[in-house]
This record gives C-alpha cells, sequence and structure tokens, in this order.
C-alpha cells in the first residue's frame, strides 16, 4: 500500500483551501458570469449589424438622430454628449479601480470615499441616459409615414436642412375628436391624434415653394435621396398616410422603426446594468462604511464588484461605437 | 489578497509606472486619448477615409480596432486581467472571442444574403 503518497496529494490538491487559476471562487465566478452576460451583449449587437446590413440602403443615420446637448437647445452637435457620457463612465471606472487599490492596502475611509464618486458616476451617467432616450422619444421635426411604412422627411431646398411640421403646416380647426372608451360601444379607446392631420401637411407644403422631401433610400454616396418639388408633392399626395413625431417602438421619425427597437432594447439594456450596478454599488459601499470588510479581513468584494462594474463601462465602449459612430 | 503583484507597464515597457493609482490615470489618458479620435474622426469624416475596404468604410474598420483597443485596456489594467495568471485569461478571453466571431461571421453573412435579396425587382418597396 502506498497510502503514505495517496495522503500527502490529498492534503496538497484536494485538501481545501486551493485557489484554481490562483483565484478565488468569488471572482471565478464573476468572471464566469461576466462571460455569460458579455455573451449575450454580443449577441443582441450582431443583430443589431445584421439588422444594419440587411438594410443597408436605408438606415438612419445616428449623427442626424441623436444631435441634442442639454442647455444647448436648438444646436446640432453630433455625438459631443454621447462622448461626454462615455467620458463620465470611464472616469467612474477610474474611481472604482482606486477604490479597489485602497482595499488593497486596507484604508476603509478611502474605499468609501472612490466607491461614493463611482455611485455619482453611475448617476449621471444613467440620467444621462434617461434624457438621451426622452428627447430621442420626443423627437424634434416630425416626418410622415407612407402607406408602405417609409418615412418623409422635409428639409428646406436651399439649406437642405430639415424642416418642424409646426413651421409650415397648416392647423384647421377640425371636428376630429379624440375617441375615448367611455363613448363608444365597446370598452376600448385610440391613441391621442397626432396634432396635425396628412391633409393640413399636404396643404401646408402645397403653400410653401421651399421645401422638399428627403426620403430614407441613400444614393451612391450614402446621402439621402432628395425628391424634386414636383416627385416631392406627388410622392406626399400619393404615399402620405400619417404623422410621425419621434419615436418608439413602432415609428420612427428618423427612419427604419427597427433602429429605435434596437436602441430602445440595447442601451435600455446596458441602462438596467447600470443601474442594478449603481445599487450594488451602494450596498458595498454601506458594508465598506459599517466596517464589514474590516472584520472580514479584506475587501475583495469590492474588487468583484469593480470587476462588474468595469465590465459596465466594457459594453458601453461597444454600443458607443455600434450605435453612434460605425 | 492584501499585497497582489501588480505589472507596471504599458506598451510592453515602454511606459513604466511607479505604482498602480499613477498606472490607472496613465489608462484613463489613454482611454480618453482614444475617445477624442473616435470623436473627432466621427465629426470630421475624411473624405480618404470613406472608401470601402471588404465592404466596409476605412473609417468604421478604425472605429472598431479603436474600440478594441479601449476593450483590451479595460480587460486588462482596469480589471486586473494583466496581473490574473495566463490561463484564466486564455479561458475568459478566447472563449468570448471564438464566439462572437461566428456569431458574427454568421449573422453579417446571412444579412448580405437577404440584403440582395430583398432587392429583387418585383419586390415593391417604395410606397
Amino acid at each position: 500500500m502506498s497510502s503514505a503518497v495517496s495522503v500527502s496529494s490529498k492534503e496538497t490538491t484536494w485538501g481545501g483551501g486551493n485557489k484554481p487559476l490562483r483565484t478565488s471562487y468569488g471572482k471565478a465566478m464573476m468572471w464566469f458570469f461576466l462571460l455569460s452576460d458579455g455573451l449575450s451583449f454580443s449577441g443582441f449587437l450582431a443583430a443589431y449589424g445584421f439588422a444594419r446590413f440587411r438594410f443597408l440602403d436605408s438606415w438612419p443615420k445616428a449623427d442626424e438622430v441623436f444631435t441634442h446637448v442639454p442647455f444647448l437647445h436648438g444646436q446640432e452637435l453630433p455625438m459631443i454628449y454621447v462622448a461626454f457620457m462615455t467620458f463620465v463612465l470611464i472616469m467612474s471606472s477610474v474611481t472604482m479601480v482606486l477604490a479597489v487599490d485602497a482595499g488593497h492596502q486596507m484604508k476603509q475611509s478611502k474605499v468609501a470615499f472612490y466607491m461614493l464618486l463611482t455611485i455619482f458616476g453611475g448617476l449621471i451617467f444613467v440620467g444621462s441616459q434617461a434624457w438621451e432616450w426622452s428627447t430621442f422619444i420626443n423627437g424634434d421635426y416630425g416626418a410622415v409615414k407612407t402607406k408602405g411604412g417609409n418615412i418623409l422627411q422635409f428639409i428646406d431646398s436651399h439649406s437642405h436642412h430639415r424642416v418642424a411640421l409646426d413651421d409650415f403646416a397648416h392647423k384647421h380647426h377640425s371636428d376630429r375628436i379624440q375617441h375615448e372608451e367611455t363613448n363608444g360601444l365597446w370598452f376600448y379607446d385610440e391613441g391621442t391624434l397626432p396634432t396635425y392631420s396628412i391633409e393640413e401637411v399636404i396643404e401646408g407644403m402645397e403653400a410653401s415653394p421651399n421645401i422638399l422631401i428627403r426620403t430614407q433610400i441613400l444614393d451612391e454616396t450614402g446621402e439621402k435621396t432628395i425628391l424634386s418639388r414636383e416627385e416631392s408633392l406627388n410622392t406626399l399626395r400619393a404615399n402620405g398616410k400619417s404623422i410621425v413625431t419621434g419615436a418608439n417602438l413602432i415609428e420612427n421619425e428618423y427612419g427604419m422603426p427597427l433602429f429605435a427597437d434596437f436602441f430602445f432594447f440595447i442601451t435600455g439594456f446596458h441602462g438596467f446594468h447600470v443601474f442594478s450596478g449603481v445599487i450594488i454599488n451602494i450596498i458595498i459601499f454601506f458594508n465598506v462604511i459599517l466596517g464589514t470588510y474590516e472584520k472580514r479581513g479584506h475587501y475583495e468584494m469590492v474588487e468583484k464588484v469593480g470587476l462588474y462594474w468595469h465590465f459596465v463601462d466594457l459594453v458601453w465602449v461597444f454600443v458607443f461605437t455600434f450605435f453612434y459612430l460605425v | 489578497m492584501s499585497h497582489q503583484v501588480h505589472n507596471l507597464e504599458l506598451f510592453r515597457g515602454l511606459i513604466k509606472f511607479k505604482n498602480i493609482t499613477q498606472k490607472i490615470w496613465g489608462v484613463l489618458i489613454l482611454l480618453s486619448i482614444v475617445t477624442l479620435v473616435e470623436v473627432a474622426l466621427g465629426i470630421f469624416k475624411p473624405e480618404i477615409l470613406l472608401l470601402y475596404f471588404l465592404n466596409m468604410k476605412i473609417l468604421n474598420w478604425i472605429f472598431i480596432s479603436l474600440t478594441i483597443v479601449k476593450a483590451y485596456y479595460i480587460t486588462w489594467d482596469f480589471m486586473h486581467m494583466r496581473d490574473e495568471t495566463k490561463t484564466l485569461r486564455r479561458v475568459v478571453v478566447w472563449t468570448f472571442v471564438f464566439l462572437v466571431l461566428y456569431l458574427v461571421f454568421i449573422l453579417v453573412q446571412e444579412a448580405g444574403y437577404i440584403f440582395d435579396q430583398g432587392n429583387i425587382d418585383y419586390i415593391k418597396k417604395d410606397f
């Protein structure tokens, strides 16, 4: 019997207290989770890529959609605000690393301070994202949807800038009353009535000769097709069906509804990650304040939460590229 | 746990930092510069970069490469992958890279096919 050998190997390898790959159990599981979560996000972004290549000749251009910066109303500044959001998230990643590092040095108050900064960074980011969503949902110029579901946008014939429906549509006092569920035979109502009817837009367009229509079809140079004055009027009269302002899951004044769907789904899923990250950070922050990790003798929990927080930053870097840049 | 060994080099030793805090700020500066370059390219869109290479604008290839550069530094330095064992690094990164390359290839390939099918004359979209 060679019991001596097997006993000693039992003690070293299977005796417990081992850390495979020199990683603690919790950290290994965090990596495991992040890997699978990363694959989920990759799936979403790859699906976005699919939709985009499938509609390569009519996909909306992000720098025409996201042009707003808070407090700078009416100016078109594509990318500036998203770049700011990216910077905020990277900055909060930095404070997170500093918190982890302070944890290695067992400096309780320093960890708490950096955790707090990280939480603030996360809140600014989530708030910015909410603002971005609300500007996208409200829209700015309004457009017309055709019978085939295409979007017709109105532009000025000289500057080629988009023109808001408010600027040219003729508003009548129509007798059309919103149908509410109390009035009908059965308990259903209709959605909010649009500000203008299609007839009012056609009339307004006929009265203002400097307005042209831009379709979603991209020409060889990658620009959207602009119709001549005559074609514009004909298309609008023949195909115009309803008014679209802003974006939701069904309609999108900037073009493809699918663009809005992916935007809401992917940035929403990412925003939910940031939000839950903030909540987890707050819990850990209070644990730090209460001295939980001081008693435990190490700040590994801060490190694990840090991994999650950096992952959120990592995903945003990709969302930023594929939604705003490419 | 308390005294982890950190690799304090960037660019294979071209830049060396005295301590981990300094290195983190270094990485922040690096990531900010990359982001600024991306935003500047996105706003000005130089004419020469709008040419196509492998079915995509050169500009888009640049954006994607710069993103991978950023992802590398976030994972390696913020998430301390540089200080983990080689096996852990490979287990996480290679698994991810292989699956994503396959996924992207198959979806983009199919999208191209469906795009071609969607542009057959008898399918009317313009109404």
